[in-house]
């Protein structure tokens, strides 16, 4: 990640803060990160995608613990990363936090929470973002 | 269209090569695959070369202008071209100079593939290999290329039961190809314990699943066919080529167990040299990861999907198996220079060919295939020779 590139990551807050995702009014289909355009419906789809907020739940697909974390993590590894299938149909890679890394299972179901990601050191910026927390069990 | 044959190959030593430079790498190896061919200098009509990232490890880019002039061309002006699809560079490099000599608008092309890797921190290294995954939407929440085939190899052994111990059996194999390859960076065997125990980098993956950082060149001279019997006698034919692409982000892909790039690729290769993966004779795979050697088999359609791990016990990989996969030693054990692995795995497909492979010589080798993967399986290229 390039330092010190305030627009870069202040143009992806909607996005990262809300998840805020796309879909294409041809088919239907859910995207995030949004897309200029469905892989499905190509150029029907132009100038047809709708913004729209996700849940924030889903399942994690897969996952590992990253021990070699690079410089900005390091502070935090180990940590686990998860690719989530959200409700409404995207995937995401994302942090999975308030977890005791052996609890961690392929099917878990989970839902985002706002959280600091890393920061450009002492003098700069803080970027934040969503990781993915477990859903308690009712027991 | 018409026929191309490689009549040369050129290959540095791998490894932490901490006293030679980026230019004095592709400049051996250049002229090694020069010296082989037995072309003369004022032949060669244009230079392919495959960097990923000359800019970021070792600040230099216009590597191709480069790269001409420090292998001794700056007086003859020959076109030079640079191509990048991050660990896919050198084998998308090969295909262009194939595509440039089958059009006839070339006779005789050479393809480098370089990267110098050493000149930063290992920490920076690994940053930098990260670029090739999707730096908004994956790296930024601090995954790491080893975590992306991490999650890989998480998911392969909850659907197919694939084991720890198979994933370790894959660097086992290619130490022991790499303690045959003089080229190798890590000339000696390993045991499966020690890769079990080696230190975790990204569950399931430890230290000894993944291949290492290194600095290293390779070279290759192409020719139209029917002009190759002029220079040499030993010229090995492109009978297939194949490249695809797939989404950046691992999770947006519908199976995150197949590289669709491989798969599309392979068609695209298996349809163009009409064979089918039974045919090949040898195989160097892009074993980035032991993940990815497993995967690998499967997406070429030696195995079936799922039954990677399998292959792995039964054997049907090692230099007397069925299908020998990576005699070099592959990514793992002769090291991966991520420019220059496109063009060293079509270098150890030639010497294979032509019989030249000494003590990892893979018996009767007449068709081999070269299958190099960009980052996380968002680029492929396959390449296929025949032995003339």
């Amino acid at each position: 990640m390039a330092e010190g590139a305030v627009p870069r990551f202040w143009r992806e807050i909607p996005q990262r803060y809300n998840l805020i995702g796309n879909q294409c009014t041809e088919c239907g289909k859910v995207f995030f990160p949004p897309r200029e355009s469905c892989p499905d419906c190509r150029r029907k789809s132009i100038g047809k995608m709708d913004n729209c907020k996700l849940s924030g739940e889903g399942k994690i697909i897969t996952y590992t613990i990253i021990y070699e974390a690079p410089e900005k993590f390091e502070g935090q590894a180990p940590y686990p990363v998860a690719i989530i299938r959200l409700k409404e149909g995207p995937k995401i890679t994302a942090q999975i936090v308030d977890c005791e890394l052996d609890d961690i299972k392929i099917g878990m179901k989970v839902k985002s929470t706002f959280r600091k990601i890393q920061d450009d050191g002492y003098v700069g910026a803080i970027y934040y973002g969503y990781k993915f927390k477990p859903v308690e069990v009712k027991t | 269209m018409r026929d191309v044959a490689v009549i040369g190959v050129g290959i540095t030593k791998f490894g932490e090569l901490w006293d030679k430079s980026f230019r004095q790498l592709i400049a051996e190896a250049g002229a090694q695959a020069i010296i082989d061919s037995g072309i003369s200098g004022s032949e060669i009509d244009a230079l392919y070369v495959g960097s990923m990232s000359a800019g970021r490890f070792v600040g230099q880019e216009h590597v191709g202008a480069l790269v001409a002039d420090y292998s001794g061309f700056s007086l003859m002006h020959i076109p030079s071209i640079r191509v990048e699809s991050a660990c896919a560079s050198g084998g998308i490099a090969f295909r262009q100079g194939y595509f440039s000599v089958a059009s006839g608008m070339n006779d005789i092309v050479v393809i480098g593939g370089i990267e110098k890797m050493t000149d930063v921190v290992g920490s920076e290294a690994t940053n930098i290999l990260a670029m090739g995954l999707d730096q908004e939407w994956e790296a930024f929440f601090g995954v790491t290329f080893p975590g992306i085939y991490a999650m890989i190899a998480t998911k392969h052994m909850h659907d197919f039961g694939t084991t720890r111990e198979q994933l370790a059996q894959v660097a086992v194999k290619n130490h022991a190809n790499g303690a045959l390859n003089p080229y190798a960076q890590f000339k000696r065997e390993t045991k499966i314990e020690n890769v079990i125990n080696a230190p975790m980098v990204a569950y399931p993956l430890g230290m000894l699943d993944c291949s290492p950082v290194s600095d290293g060149a390779a070279a290759l001279i192409l020719c139209a066919a029917e002009k190759a019997k002029k220079y040499t006698d030993k010229s090995v034919k492109i009978i297939g080529s194949g490249q695809a692409s797939d989404t950046l982000a691992l999770h947006g892909r519908n199976d995150i167990c197949t590289f669709e790039s491989t798969t599309y690729a392979a068609r695209m290769a298996y349809k163009q040299a009409n064979v089918e993966p039974k045919d090949i004779d040898v195989a160097e795979v892009h074993d980035c990861f032991t993940i990815a050697e497993i995967l690998a088999i499967e997406d070429l359609g030696f195995v079936k999907k799922g039954d990677g791990g399998k292959a792995i016990d039964n054997k049907i990989t090692t230099l007397d198996g069925q299908i020998p996969v990576n005699p070099s030693g592959g990514l793992k054990a002769k090291g991966h220079p991520v420019g220059a692995t496109g063009v060293a795995q079509i270098a150890e497909i030639v010497l294979q060919l032509r019989g030249e492979a000494d003590q990892r010589q893979v018996k009767d080798a007449k068709i081999g295939l070269t299958h190099n993967v960009g980052a996380g399986g968002a680029s492929c290229v396959i390449n296929i020779l025949e032995a003339r």
